[in-house]
């Protein structure tokens, strides 16, 4: 039973708020069923995205207690590599001439052309790893913190000296096209979204399970015990780096499509996305994976619906408030578990 | 065969804990190393398994040889795969993980299939009370059971020898029996165990051989029937008073500071 006393404000606080928002969708869906399922799709949609940046967050932060400030970056780096792969048809930071794009159907070189982008992606994460974060195994994880956060900003001048004002394209197969359900829009990106994040998830959820992933847990546990067992540590932080950089890519490519964004095409902003899938980090946990997912679909969930149904009121919101809705409901979450919905309470057994 | 020669190891580059050290771990045999707090116990372990350099130790003079192959300034991994593990004290057990999945990291240097599996039923006959808890949180299991796990995710490795570091720190004397038991098991079973204890009883009643160390270098060592008897082991660390046993002592009379020990000139 939930006592009345003040622990438990947050608490009652988030509950007096959930039963009209619900009351209040119920009627909306009542009234208009099509709008409401092309809304909820689309939430989804962005909370997929927001899961997939968040857990190349997780992956990093699992491995090495760091959170890795320059995910942002590495997300507009990953979009990066595809545009320079699909657009300008050759290998990124060369003149030769990109041979997979004409692979095929247009489908099938495009698919090839973003493999070798990821891969790109997860070399650039692994260079990283070894020059600026390795040296600094058994530093304060506070200077390693600061390090990425240096990291994103050398990064995005790198990005956004390489975009400038083109319109940098990434030319997917299906556009801006979707399909109608219901008559609600549904647009292809998003079901790819979708589909990934399920993927990737459930990729996660068994790499955990495999000896790798256990020998990547007992170093975020305790490294030193982890290496008394023979584990190397230096390959597990390089592994979860690769992995960080991937995801991050992989979310960078969905952030320039609907419904994050609808011109499909690489900008200075792109980078932003991680900061504004950090709430669906931190309101999920920073070390759980399941953490990661329900954060990054209840934040989704929450800007879009504010941003559909609240925009009456936008003359004393503002214009652009859904994007500050996330960054509340990570505050009220964090009132109720500091430590984040799935984040783990420390066990230690002294 | 273990043999560590004239070892020193110096933290952070000014703070001398090992001066000269040497001992021997005979294949086959129960090697105890004992020692008061800060006697450089720990740090002989950190030094045979490549973890000075987690706390910005080296070593600076000696040889540490395995079977006559230098492994001083090897990564922690290659000595694990070269067939030395080792229980660390305080357990250190990864709490937030099952027993199972302890125990996988402690194979984590085996990629046999077949081989990790044949260890894993082993661990599992040498500690029954593992098998029960198996998909428990490791956080969760008693103190003991806790010691039985770091010792059995250290034989996961198969090792030729097992340093075991205070296993017997913080438990109930039952216990500690048990634990004894398990340690002669798995040394008859073929595995050398260097034993590093402050419980010299129980480490002595058990081992081929001992070493003392004070300060950094063995001050005494020999068959435990020979240590057992010194008068000055028996008072330092078995707390038995040489002289009459049956009129009773009081404290008054227990003067540590007055007492030399014949090792310290």
């Amino acid at each position: 039973m939930i006592r009345l006393d003040r622990d438990n404000v947050p608490l009652l606080f988030l509950i007096g708020a959930l039963i009209p928002t619900t009351i209040f969708l119920v009627i909306q869906a009542v009234n208009d069923p099509a709008l409401f399922l092309e809304t909820l799709i689309k939430a989804l949609g962005l909370g997929a995205v927001y899961a997939l940046i968040a857990l190349g967050f997780v992956l990093i932060f699992k491995a090495t207690q760091t959170v890795n400030f320059a995910q942002g970056a590495l997300a507009a780096a990953g979009a990066l590599f595809v545009s320079f792969l699909v657009a300008d048809e050759h290998i990124p930071f060369t003149t030769v001439p990109n041979p997979l794009i004409n692979i095929g159907p247009e489908w099938l070189g495009w698919g090839l052309s973003v493999l070798v982008a990821l891969i790109f992606a997860a070399l650039l994460g692994l260079i990283i790893e070894r020059i600026t974060i390795r040296p600094m195994v058994g530093e304060p994880l506070f200077s390693v913190a600061v390090i990425t956060l240096g990291l994103e900003i050398v990064l995005r001048v790198f990005n956004n000296d390489t975009v400038k004002t083109e319109f940098r394209a990434l030319e997917i197969p299906w556009g801006n096209g979707g399909t109608t359900v219901g008559g609600a829009f549904i647009n292809y990106s998003v079901i790819a979204a979708l589909i990934t994040a399920v993927v990737a998830f459930v990729g996660v959820f068994f790499f955990y399970r495999s000896k790798t992933g256990i020998a990547m847990r007992a170093v975020a546990f305790d490294q030193e015990a982890a290496m008394a067992q023979g584990i190397n540590v230096g390959r597990v932080f390089a592994i979860a780096w690769a992995a960080g950089a991937v995801l991050a890519a992989i979310g960078g490519i969905f952030a320039t499509q609907p419904p994050v964004k609808q011109t499909g095409a690489v900008e200075p902003e792109t980078a932003n996305i991680a900061f504004r899938a950090l709430p669906a980090v931190i309101l999920g946990g920073l070390d759980s994976a399941t953490g990661a997912l329900l954060g990054g679909l209840i934040v989704g969930l929450a800007e879009i619906f504010a941003g559909q149904y609240a925009a009456g009121e936008s003359d004393w919101l503002g214009a652009g408030y859904p994007v500050i809705v996330p960054y509340i409901v990570m505050i009220i979450g964090l009132l109720v578990r500091p430590y984040g919905l799935f984040g783990t309470p420390e066990i230690r057994r002294v | 065969m273990l043999e560590i020669a004239n070892l020193e190891v110096v933290y952070n580059e000014v703070i001398l804990v090992l001066r000269g050290l040497s001992i021997e771990v005979p294949d086959g045999q129960i090697v105890a190393l004992l020692g008061a707090n800060g006697a450089g116990k720990t740090t002989t372990l950190r030094a045979i398994s490549g973890l000075l350099d987690v706390h910005e130790g080296a070593v600076t003079k000696g040889s540490i040889s395995w079977n006559g192959e230098a492994i001083a300034g090897k990564k922690p991994s290659e000595i694990v795969r070269s067939g030395i593990t080792q229980v660390m004290e305080g357990r250190r057990v990864f709490a937030e993980m099952t027993v199972d999945e302890n125990l996988t990291t402690g194979g984590f240097t085996i990629k046999d299939k077949a081989a990790t599996a044949a260890s894993y039923d082993r661990v599992m006959e040498l500690f029954p009370q593992l098998g029960e808890r198996r998909s428990q949180t490791a956080g969760y299991l008693s103190g003991g059971e806790q010691q039985m796990l770091a010792i059995g995710r250290a034989m996961m490795a198969s090792p030729k020898l097992l340093v075991l570091d205070e296993p017997s720190l913080g438990l109930a004397p039952m216990l500690i029996e048990q634990i004894r038991d398990i340690i002669v098991d798995i040394n008859k079973s073929g595995t050398s165990v260097l034993l590093i204890e402050q419980n010299a009883m129980m480490a002595l009643s058990i081992a081929d051989y001992g070493y003392i160390m004070e300060t950094g270098k063995i001050v005494m060592d020999g068959e435990p029937a020979k240590l057992l008897a010194d008068d000055d082991v028996k008072e330092f660390y078995l707390g038995l008073h040489s002289g009459d046993d049956t009129e009773k002592k009081s404290f008054r009379d227990v003067k540590h500071y007055k007492r030399r020990k014949k090792w310290s000139s």
